[in-house]
């Protein structure tokens, strides 16, 4: 039996003990939108719209993928992470909660508009489930997966599909950095032959499959085969709880970018990634939760008005992510962004003399339409 | 042309009334070494004379022509029947073939201002701008007798009239309208010392008196500003004030509907804003009225845009909005909406291209050689 109490690796261990007991005294009195409740479990709807703190080596543990890009830059500039608890996140906690793990696993879509906080609302389950002490398999972007390859190899294990060596490989190491404990301890059920002379034996931790991926690049894609195929095998079992938490799921049903030598184009299920994380999408183990994520954003060939689960995951897509919880994002409430709005004066983000009054706010709520990303941006050059 | 009939209207040697035709007939190459350059072409009273004469048949042929009466036939009509003679597809109205009265076409002119034995008649002949230095006189007699008049009354210890004349309905004559009257080319400098005359004739306490001569250098200005009725709200079922207004820019059309109680939501051709504007320059300006006014989320708006492109839709809605917001705000607050622009028509469109160029400015490169 794994150890719940403690999930996080060493690390991280003494920073959550740090944290429980730093309060609110220790430093000038944050103002109501902040709550010092740093644990996404005890997350209720009173505190709802309010910011919580993660301490930096959790983040650097549990998320070394997976943040958007102006929010890494953001915990940079402010030293601190601070992520808003918003209903969809305590929709989920409470879907979560209440799961029961020997049915299969039940998909949840995250979807809404562009910048509404989709990816954030991810992290934070994300976050959830790591202290939770779930075993948490998250792709940052699926997208990045179907476009840009430079390299693309054969696959030796099946002669249809192209591996790609360079993703897979970033996404081995990112996994061993969040799931180290884990790596350790689940073994493998069967002997996994890599090539002529090297082979993974049964009964040895997952651990050194991942090893071997990062060692030799080739069979890299292979590796990552491996440990999903892994995992789902023995998450039915109940010896740790499985989180597949996909960011931009509606890439393994669209379109690629990719061209074969002979200049065809690549359809995804040809990539060795896609296809392995297509069955573990699919919603035939149990013991765990699927979350996933819809966006446009890094989409092809689909209009940037497009956001409905219909649309950007075509029919086939929605054929195989058929039985799911759609959790819808929206744009702040009046609540949420006078939190967020608090939070940038609080820190000197807003640092033009009429941000300060009421006229400014009105105007930055107008202007941004309560978008998340809208303000994000509008507020840097203030 | 070798033979040529001119009619030499300059430099008679007889008197103003007997002028004789001279028939020469010349060249136009002698013709061009010896005429100098001597200015717009004069015309003689008889000339007019006989153009008003040839207008007048002219125009009772053209009412028979029409079969209408000769005796009632106006210049409209006139008009009227040109344009149906002679369709023009030309865009200046004055490239058009017209048919005026000869002292509307022909431009008024002096008569010549010296006698037979070449002595002029005015006094002021030599000075060069004879009408104005004898307006100036005038003038300046004028305000003597108004002093005159006012020790008159003092010596008689009587009160002098102090009736302020309206200044705030008036205005005076322009340089080009002083110019019209006296016939003459004026400076800058001649003008304001006139008006400055006219300044001080009138300051004086009764100049009640000369108040005819006054008139004749003073017009009535138009009414400012053509008075706006401004619509009152209307209330819609749930009893929701809210009011239309229109707006144009470029070849964007934009109708507004605002409603009060609101929460500040926008919606565009059944979009949000968001989707629909992406850019913020163009959400800065449908911010605007309602920020000038500091209403910025007490309204709703619901508005359809057509035509144009994105920033020319943007600011036709703005206009539209400004214009609906008038019904919800005090009479000062619409004069300082209009004071900063938002209730006016943007007039620029875009600029024709010129044959010759490249476009409505730019031209060809230039090349030396």
């Amino acid at each position: 039996q794994l150890d719940h109490g403690c999930a996080l690796h060493a690390a991280a261990r003494d920073g959550l003990s740090s944290v429980s007991t730093r309060d609110v005294p220790a430093e000038r009195p944050r103002a109501v939108f902040h709550t010092s409740e740093s644990d996404p479990a005890k997350h209720t709807e009173q505190h709802e719209g309010r910011l919580y703190n993660i301490p930096l080596e959790e983040v650097k543990a549990v998320f070394p993928h997976g943040l958007p890009y102006r929010f890494q830059q953001q915990i940079q500039t402010f030293n601190e992470a601070r992520v808003m608890v918003r209903r969809p996140a305590l929709e989920l906690f409470a879907y979560l909660k209440g799961s029961n793990l020997a049915h299969p696993a039940v998909r949840y879509v995250i979807y809404g508009e562009k910048g509404t906080g989709k990816t954030m609302t991810l992290c934070h389950v994300v976050h959830y489930c790591s202290r939770q002490g779930w075993l948490v398999l998250h792709i940052p972007d699926a997208h990045l997966w179907v476009k840009n390859c430079k390299e693309l190899l054969q696959s030796s294990y099946n002669k249809d599909r192209l591996d790609q060596p360079l993703q897979a490989s970033v996404w081995l190491k990112n996994f061993k950095t969040s799931n180290e404990h884990f790596l350790r301890e689940i073994k493998t059920q069967k002997k996994y032959t890599w090539g002529k002379r090297e082979s993974t034996e049964e009964g040895r931790p997952l651990g050194e499959v991942v090893d071997q991926g990062l060692a030799r690049v080739r069979s890299a894609s292979d590796a990552v085969g491996v440990v999903l195929r892994e995992l789902k095998q023995q998450s039915h079992r109940g010896s740790f709880r499985l989180l597949v938490a996909v960011d931009g799921v509606n890439a393994l049903w669209g379109q690629t970018t990719l061209r074969k030598e002979n200049k065809s184009p690549v359809s995804p299920e040809e990539l060795t990634l896609v296809h392995n994380l297509r069955k573990m999408v699919r919603n035939d183990w149990s013991g765990g939760a699927i979350v996933a994520t819809l966006s446009q954003t890094g989409s092809l060939f689909k209009p940037s008005s497009a956001y409905t689960p219909h649309e950007l995951l075509g029919k086939e897509g929605f054929d195989a992510l058929d039985p799911f919880v759609p959790i819808p994002v929206a744009n702040y409430s009046p609540r949420e962004f006078e939190s967020c709005y608090g939070y940038y004066l609080e820190r000197k983000w807003l640092q033009h003399e009429k941000a300060h009054t009421e006229d400014g706010k009105a105007e930055l709520q107008f202007l941004s339409g309560s978008n998340p990303r809208q303000l994000d941006r509008l507020a840097g050059p203030l | 042309a070798v033979g040529r009939v001119l009619r030499l209207c300059c430099r008679w040697g007889a008197g103003p009334r007997a002028q004789t035709l001279r028939l020469i007939c010349t060249t136009t190459a002698v013709q061009r070494k010896n005429v100098g350059a001597s200015g717009p072409e004069k015309y003689t009273e008889a000339f007019i004379k006989k153009q008003i004469e040839e207008f007048n048949l002219g125009k009772r042929h053209l009412a028979n022509m029409m079969g209408e009466d000769p005796e009632t036939f106006t210049q409209e009509d006139i008009d009227r029947a040109i344009a149906y003679l002679f369709p023009s597809g030309l865009f200046d109205k004055q490239a058009r073939p017209m048919m005026k009265h000869p002292t509307e076409v022909f431009p008024e002119q002096r008569k010549i201002q010296w006698g037979e034995d070449g002595r002029p008649f005015h006094f002021l002949f030599y000075t060069g701008k004879q009408s104005y230095y004898s307006l100036m006189h005038e003038t300046y007699e004028k305000i003597l007798d108004v002093q005159k008049h006012q020790d008159q009354l003092i010596t008689q210890d009587l009160p002098l009239q102090k009736e302020k004349r309206n200044l705030a309905g008036s205005r005076w004559l322009t340089k080009i309208e002083l110019e019209e009257m006296l016939l003459e080319k004026l400076s800058d400098d001649d003008y304001s010392r006139f008006i400055q005359l006219l300044e001080k004739l009138v300051a004086l306490p009764c100049a009640d008196i000369e108040e005819n001569y006054i008139q004749k250098f003073s017009k009535e200005v138009p009414v400012q500003l053509q008075k706006v009725v401004i619509e009152p709200l209307q209330y819609d079922e749930q009893g929701v004030a809210f009011s239309t207004g229109e707006g144009k820019r470029k070849t964007a059309r934009a109708t507004a509907v605002v409603y009060d109680n609101g929460t500040g939501k926008i919606t565009v051709n059944g979009t949000d804003i968001l989707h629909y504007f992406p850019v913020l320059q163009d959400r800065e300006q449908l911010l605007f009225p309602f920020q000038f006014l500091g209403r910025i989320g007490k309204h709703d708006m619901v508005c359809t845009v057509s035509g144009g492109g994105r920033a020319a839709q943007a600011g036709a809605i703005r206009l539209a909005c400004a214009k609906a917001l008038r019904s919800f705000v005090t009479e000062k607050e619409v004069e300082f909406m209009r004071q900063a622009g938002l209730l006016t028509v943007d007039p620029r469109v875009k600029e024709r291209k010129k044959p010759g160029q490249e476009g409505p400015r730019r031209k060809f490169t230039w090349k030396k050689r």
